[in-house]
């Protein structure tokens, strides 16, 4: 089967900068893979370009095999595409229960006519108002759901971060580094949502935390210097002086 | 089981509430409608009050709830004042088709120039919103020929209303009419801010880089929503055209948008109402301090815009509704 994202000679330059060096990722359906690398390694960069916020130098990005380089971020998202943010990227003054809802409504545009897209109230949307209601539920957000969002705890806006992705029914997820600043030990909460994901979901997750990466990946890619290092199983990458090397320095 | 169905319907209880017509709103219009008849002499201010109110709900729909700023929303003012004026002076004088005609030209200018909006940041879009503004306000001074230049456009004869209903000295017809107008586009924006549409634009407002993230075409919602805000606004100053018989140069000045910023912000964005409560308020204090102090009463404005910003945030609705919060808060500790 073809992978569900994959990238062709990506390559990204600013002026004489090159943070994108020749990439060929492939994310294989149903995976869970991985990409570390040490700061400035040119992971966000990337994911950037998958997204289609940053428009690569060359070289191009499929997507369930189409061609998506010359497609804009919000087209991508109907296509599948959804990420996360590391830095939280949420709406402060809404409620979780209206931006889900958001999300929800943004996805099924298609299926309401123009009087329910803007002269109907949302509340009258009841079963996708349900649904994000659900979703929240899942995320154990349920209780929060109706405060505004930038009253929520740190780790709550974590997993809303997941829960607005999750709303567009992606395909592909991208995750940017999805338990940053969660202190160790709060992060299980997180990480058990990660990990009930359903397989028609493939994961790219972008994590500084070891553990996290070699318990929860399949697959993992190395990137340093805008250049793809390794790619392999868990246990490759462990055993691969290479990358030993780049994360501990020479002589370990 | 009932616990659970309970606590389901909770998110959609508290969605409905949100969107329905509270009493406060329904003794808002009731009162207006009162106007009308208790205070017969004071109906010309009451239906410029009226008409800047409308004009300012079409800025909250740019900066309350798009978050877009803007220092040159008056070009869409005076674009329909001037359609609505040379119109009615060139033998077309049915009020009704003027505010077609005059919301459609606003609304054409307000399409074209978003594509100046769609790239930029805040600061862009004020500069750019100012050029639009000082560059019509010349357009319209030097096409004097046409527009009547510095003296106003003259000879505006506006027919009646439905072919019944002339428009008197006094502004019964004038006021009753645009009290309509305004009722019917509150109603429709209203609506409209608590569709799908008003929710995306709301997730638009809060983080462009996320609402882009979940799928909203951002450029394209700006466009949309710079449009209608146009039309509104056009149809607004067609009504002052309209009412007053007479067309001023003032409908494009700079002052009359960084005015309407102020009643707006004084009145409370994101409210529907605070155009409405913000113009009310500028204006009678307006006429108040001038009549005290016709010389320096910018003064007092000046004192009054700080204090208020400082103090009143959220602007006057948001005051009054800490109040009401209070108040029950009182209520309920006393009740139990």
């Amino acid at each position: 089967m073809n992978p569900i994202l994959q990238t062709r000679d990506l390559w990204k330059a600013f002026g004489g900068l090159i943070v994108t060096k020749n990439v060929n990722l492939s994310l294989a359906r149903g995976a869970r893979h991985a990409l570390i690398g040490p700061n400035g390694a040119g992971k966000t960069t990337l994911i950037n370009q998958l997204t289609g916020v940053l428009r690569p130098s060359s070289g191009q990005v499929f997507l369930d095999g189409e061609d998506i380089t010359r497609i804009p971020p919000n087209a991508r998202v109907h296509r599948g595409l959804s990420r996360t943010f590391q830095i939280n990227t949420l709406f402060p003054r809404l409620t979780p229960l209206e931006a889900v809802t958001n999300s929800i409504l943004v996805r099924e545009r298609k299926g309401l006519n123009i009087i329910k897209r803007r002269v109907f109230g949302v509340s009258r949307r009841v079963n996708h108002v349900d649904e994000a209601y659900h979703l929240l539920e899942q995320l154990n957000l349920a209780k929060d759901c109706l405060v505004e969002t930038h009253t929520l705890a740190y780790g709550k806006q974590r997993l809303l971060e997941m829960a607005l992705a999750l709303a567009a029914k992606p395909k592909v997820l991208l995750l940017d580094e999805p338990a940053a600043g969660v202190p160790e030990g709060e992060s299980d909460e997180l990480f058990a949502v990660l990990n009930s994901l359903p397989k028609e979901i493939s994961i790219l997750l972008i994590e500084h935390d070891m553990n996290l990466v070699f318990n929860f990946a399949d697959r993992i890619t190395v990137l340093v210097n805008g250049e793809e290092l390794v790619t392999g199983t868990p246990t490759e990458i462990a055993e691969d002086p290479r990358v030993r090397e780049v994360y501990l320095g020479k002589g370990h | 089981m009932s616990e659970k169905l309970s606590r389901a319907s909770n998110h959609l209880t508290f969605l409905r509430t949100l969107e329905r017509w509270k009493p406060a709103e329904i003794v808002f219009w009731v009162a207006l409608v009162a106007v009308q008849f208790v205070f017969p002499t004071s109906l010309v201010f009451a239906s410029q009050i009226l008409i800047t109110g409308l004009f300012a709900l079409s800025l909250d729909m740019l900066l309350g709830y798009a978050g877009i700023v803007t220092l040159g929303h008056a070009a869409f003012f005076g674009i329909g004042a001037y359609t609505a004026g040379l119109l009615a002076a060139h033998g077309w004088q049915d009020p009704l088709l003027g505010l077609v005609v005059a919301g459609a030209a606003a609304g054409i200018a307000g399409y074209l120039s978003s594509f100046l909006l769609s790239r930029g940041g805040d600061l862009t879009r004020l500069m750019i919103t100012l050029g639009i503004g000082l560059l019509l306000f010349e357009v319209a001074n030097s096409a004097a020929s046409i527009t009547g230049g510095v003296d106003g456009l003259q000879g505006v004869a506006v027919g009646k209303l439905l072919g019944l209903f002339a428009f008197d000295l006094y502004g019964k017809t004038a006021y009753a009419y645009v009290l309509v107008v305004s009722f019917l586009l509150f109603a429709f924006v209203r609506s409209m801010m608590h569709s799908p549409y008003g929710l995306a634009l709301r997730s638009m407002r809060e983080n462009q880089v996320r609402a882009l993230a979940v799928g909203i075409p951002i450029n394209a919602v700006l466009t949309n929503i710079y449009t209608l805000a146009a039309v509104i606004a056009g149809i607004a100053g067609a009504l002052l055209t309209q009412t007053t018989q007479f067309v001023g140069i003032d409908v494009l000045s700079f002052q009359r948008s960084a005015d309407l910023l102020v009643m707006l912000i004084i009145g409370g964005t994101a409210t529907l109402y605070g155009g409405f409560v913000g113009a009310a308020a500028f204006m009678m204090v307006q006429d108040r301090l001038s009549n005290l102090n016709p010389q320096y009463w910018q003064f007092f404005l000046g004192v009054l815009l700080i204090v208020m910003t400082l103090y009143l945030r959220g602007g006057l609705l948001g005051g009054l509704g800490r109040l009401a919060a209070l108040c029950k808060r009182r209520r309920d500790k006393e009740r139990s």
